[in-house]
């Protein structure tokens, strides 16, 4: 605002500017001089300026990673920004202000959703991350045994600068090799009682180096000679290092690993090479299975008895908590409706309270409070009882509601509220007037005005509580856990948080299955959405 | 307002808030944010102060004090019901025990110890994960009201082919809970630590990211009404009077739809301050976390050990929010009825 003061006529805001104005307008000389080199077109010169450096960056780092999809996306966006913002042309207009929305909304939300519904028809997961050759790589070297008849090699560890390396010392000279380097002599090093004093070019870890870095010195693999048969050279503990050679061989000819005793352990073409007992070799690969992740939610063998219970209860957690919210806040809301009441603004601010109160902090206070052994609730108001508020699943189940109910109820009595004082005080009167009831008043007009006016409430209400994450695993953990159940699902899990256990919490990280529920959740909360939707006026919007 | 257009005041359509005070706010419920939009921003009653409406006639007077009793009963068990979790957090962080058990005996003994031990402690830096998180849903917030105005003006001013198309589409979209694509938002941006390590997994900025995804979708369609209510003869006008249309936006648009612009900005922040499931994926390291995500492991760790400290850091990070919420009551209230959830 004040910009534009100083700078009449001058393209005064920050952000885009410039072109598109003024087409066909009467030129008007006093401004016309200004237009195109005012503050706003510096600013985004700026911008533009940090954004394409930004992408240009990504590019190269894209490029050198072999990220290649980023690659292309980065590529994409960048020339789509520069058009968008520099090209001329009036019917570029909305795009300028859609772009950067758009940019976020399809990356974070559109091409996640894809990459979801992608992943559900994958075995994707712990033991099948990564692709067939790194898979192949892998179980080379876990597989691995000592050569018999060779010695052992005194090693020192030392840090250069693609990495560890590992020195040794053989016929008086100090020979040093990498991962990608068989063991070599090196020029100037020098030895002392078997120790690598001094290596040009690397630095010489010391006991407390090496301890930091063992997690990366236990994958170290140094080749002995250019020969493979030679084997590789691996260290445990800094010091000695032995030769190790595979076990497991690929035999490309037969797509099978071969263990060196002769078991032939056969591709099963489901992402993991499977013996003749039927073990199969971890890690595996990522593949396509098609609907087996579907298949293994409905069977009632895998994960079909969990699913359904966790469904139902999914669902009658939603409606119960919006049913519950509802009617509490709407008798509140109904009794603070008299003008006449006193207080009854502190009373409003006050219940106010649990709803401006971060929802995952008063959460875990009531956990604290219904903790059975030491909670305020039991300890204090019931005298010392110990009611497993928490630890006993339809306890649990009660549990969620009430804080649930807690947690929702001043949102539906400032709904109603609002609602409420829009219903025309006429139709009272005439009501009164017909001879009807308070009871009457109440079905007849009541009710009715107020579902209409909140109708479209209580299904975002709803649908926010089908997925209402916090309120079960911070209050429960999804608990109290189910011990005959092995995919650790528990008595208040919700969809959501069954999900969630699947994909991060289990032993066993299951991206490809959790994916495939996340697309049975998107798919109930959008029919129950459409259904509910085709009713809205939101539609007579769009005009 | 420096066009030379400038609509006097009377002309501006946000006066309208002063008429039409029968018409509640809920008028424009969810998803018909058009039905008279600008009525959503009228204060409702909460503000209005006490005692407006004394002065009735004596002999209502005492059939109220009659009937009005069990009125005031309920409404106190609403508003014990409402705090006494609150008062037994404040108890407790006050508390000399610090343990579960030692917090039940309310204000028994008084005490600033659990406040010292938070912001002291070097193993639960408090204070980094207080910073954390309001970088996070500052920075969100303000990314979600700046996309978010942008695409309503696209779509409340221009007429382009896809326009329609697009809003449709929105609607879907915001039908997606993002909450549910956590397995691909993990795997997504560990892709990107690669590329860009300062917005990949376990960073703030990555974070802001994700929660800007959602931000056209969900809000988009508040504003789009909100926008259609201001009169496009301003806009012509000014138009007309050769100011551009970044001048438009942001000289004359913006301060005029700034009620909305306060809703959905405060909405998007309590979103985010709350989120738990998303950060929690995100954020692995203890120096990035945010509250949710560092109050939550440092309370799961030692439940009944750790109370005195959590309570203290639960009221200390309540304290900002809930101001703000009471601060900006009438704009919330508003926000709501016109169909937003908090999260």
């Amino acid at each position: 605002m004040s910009t534009s003061t100083t700078a009449p006529g001058g393209t005064a805001a920050p952000g885009q500017t410039r072109d598109g104005d003024g087409l066909g307008e009467p030129l008007d000389l006093r401004r016309s001089h200004s237009r195109g080199f005012g503050l706003g077109f510096v600013v985004k010169l700026i911008l533009m300026a940090l954004i394409n450096a930004f992408g240009l960056y990504g590019i190269l780092a894209a490029w050198a990673a072999g990220s290649w999809g980023i690659l292309a996306f980065l590529v994409l966006a960048l020339v789509v920004a520069d058009l968008v913002y520099f090209l001329p042309t009036r019917r570029l207009l909305p795009a300028k202000y859609l772009f950067p929305g758009l940019i976020f909304l399809l990356v974070f939300q559109i091409f996640v959703v894809i990459y979801t519904a992608a992943t559900a028809f994958t075995n994707y997961g712990d033991g099948h991350n990564a692709s067939k050759d790194a898979a192949i790589t892998q179980l080379t070297t876990t597989y691995e045994q000592r050569i018999e008849g060779t010695d052992a090699y005194p090693v020192t560890v030392l840090e250069g600068e693609d990495g560890l390396a590992l020195a040794t010392v053989r016929d008086g000279q100090v020979l040093v090799g990498t991962a990608d380097q068989p063991l070599t002599p090196l020029d100037g090093a020098t030895a002392a009682d078997g120790r690598i004093a001094e290596a040009p070019g690397y630095e010489v870890l010391d006991y407390g180096g090496v301890v930091a870095v063992a997690g990366e010195l236990s994958d170290l693999r140094v080749p002995v000679g250019e020969q493979e048969a030679e084997g590789v050279l691996r260290t445990d503990d800094g010091r000695t290092a032995y030769a190790y050679e595979p076990t497991l061989v690929h035999d490309e000819a037969a797509d099978a690993m071969v263990a060196d005793d002769g078991t032939v352990y056969a591709n099963n073409g489901e992402g993991a090479f499977v013996g003749p007992d039927g073990e199969a070799l971890r890690p595996g690969w990522r593949v396509f299975v098609g609907l087996d992740n579907f298949g293994a939610i409905f069977d009632p063998e895998v994960l079909g008895g969990p699913f359904v219970a966790v469904t139902l209860w999914t669902f009658a957690f939603a409606i119960l908590s919006v049913a519950l919210t509802f009617f509490l806040g709407l008798l509140l809301a109904i009794l603070f409706n008299d003008e006449k009441l006193r207080f009854r603004n502190l009373y409003r601010a006050i219940i106010f309270l649990p709803y401006a109160f971060p929802g995952f902090l008063s959460i875990l206070i009531w956990a604290g409070l219904l903790n059975t052994d030491f909670g305020f609730v039991n300890e204090i108001l019931l005298g010392g009882t110990a009611v497993p508020w928490l630890d006993n699943a339809w306890m649990a189940k009660l549990s969620v509601v009430l804080v649930n109910l807690w947690l929702g109820f001043p949102y539906m009595f400032l709904v109603t509220t609002g609602a409420l004082q829009a219903i025309p005080g006429e139709l009272y009167e005439s009501a009164e007037m017909d001879g009807a009831g308070p009871v009457r008043q109440f079905r007849a007009i009541t009710l009715p005005m107020l579902l209409v006016a909140v109708g479209p409430m209580l299904i975002a209400s709803f649908a926010m509580n089908f997925n209402n994450f916090n309120v079960i695993y911070l209050l429960t953990g999804g608990g109290p856990q189910d011990l005959e159940s092995t995919t650790g699902v528990g008595g208040t899990d919700i969809l959501i948080s069954f999900v969630y256990k699947i994909a991060f919490a289990g032993g066993n990280n299951d991206y490809g299955l959790a994916s495939a529920l996340s697309i049975l959740i998107f798919i109930m909360v959008a029919v129950i959405s459409a259904l509910t939707f085709r009713r809205s006026k939101a539609l007579e919007e769009i005009s | 307002m420096s066009t030379p257009t400038t609509p006097t005041p009377g002309d501006r359509p946000g006066d309208d808030r002063s008429s039409g005070t029968d018409r509640a706010p809920w008028a424009a419920a969810a998803g018909a944010p058009s039905a008279g939009t600008s009525n959503t921003l009228q204060p409702t009653d909460t503000l209005r102060p006490p005692g407006a409406a004394t002065g009735s006639p004596r002999p209502r007077r005492r059939r109220r004090s009659a009937r009005g009793g069990w009125k005031h009963l309920a409404a106190i068990a609403a508003c014990v019901f409402a705090l006494f979790p609150l008062v037994y957090a404040l108890s407790a962080s006050l508390s000399a025990s610090g343990s579960l058990l030692g917090s039940n005996q309310l204000f028994s003994d008084v005490t600033g110890a659990n406040y010292t031990n938070l912001l002291t402690d070097p193993q639960n830096p408090y204070l980094t994960w207080f910073g954390n998180s309001m970088f996070v849903s500052v920075t969100t917030a303000v990314g979600t009201v700046l996309m978010g105005a942008a695409a309503a003006y696209a779509f409340s001013r221009f007429r382009f082919r896809s326009r329609k198309g697009g809003l449709l589409a929105l609607l879907v979209i915001q039908m997606f809970p993002q909450l549910l694509a956590f397995v691909a938002i993990f795997l997504l941006l560990f892709a990107i630590s690669e590329v860009y390590p300062f917005m990949g997994l376990n960073s703030r900025l990555g974070l802001v990211a994700v929660y800007l995804g959602g931000a056209l979708g969900a809000n988009t369609f508040l504003m789009y009404g909100f926008f259609n209510t201001i009169p496009k003869d301003l806009d012509e006008a000014a138009s007309i009077d050769g100011a551009s249309h970044a001048q438009i936006y942001w000289t004359m648009i913006l301060p005029l739809v700034t009620p909305i612009l306060v809703v959905v900005g405060m909405l998007s922040f309590i979103t985010s301050f709350s989120d738990f499931l998303l950060a929690q994926i995100v954020l692995q390291d203890p120096e990035q976390y945010t509250l949710a995500v560092g109050l939550y492991q440092f309370v799961a760790v030692q439940f009944g050990e750790n109370w005195g400290v959590f309570t203290a850091g639960a009221i200390l990070a309540a304290i900002p929010v809930v101001a703000m919420f009471l601060f900006l009551q009438r704009f919330i209230v508003s926000g709501l009825t016109g169909g937003a959830v908090k999260g």
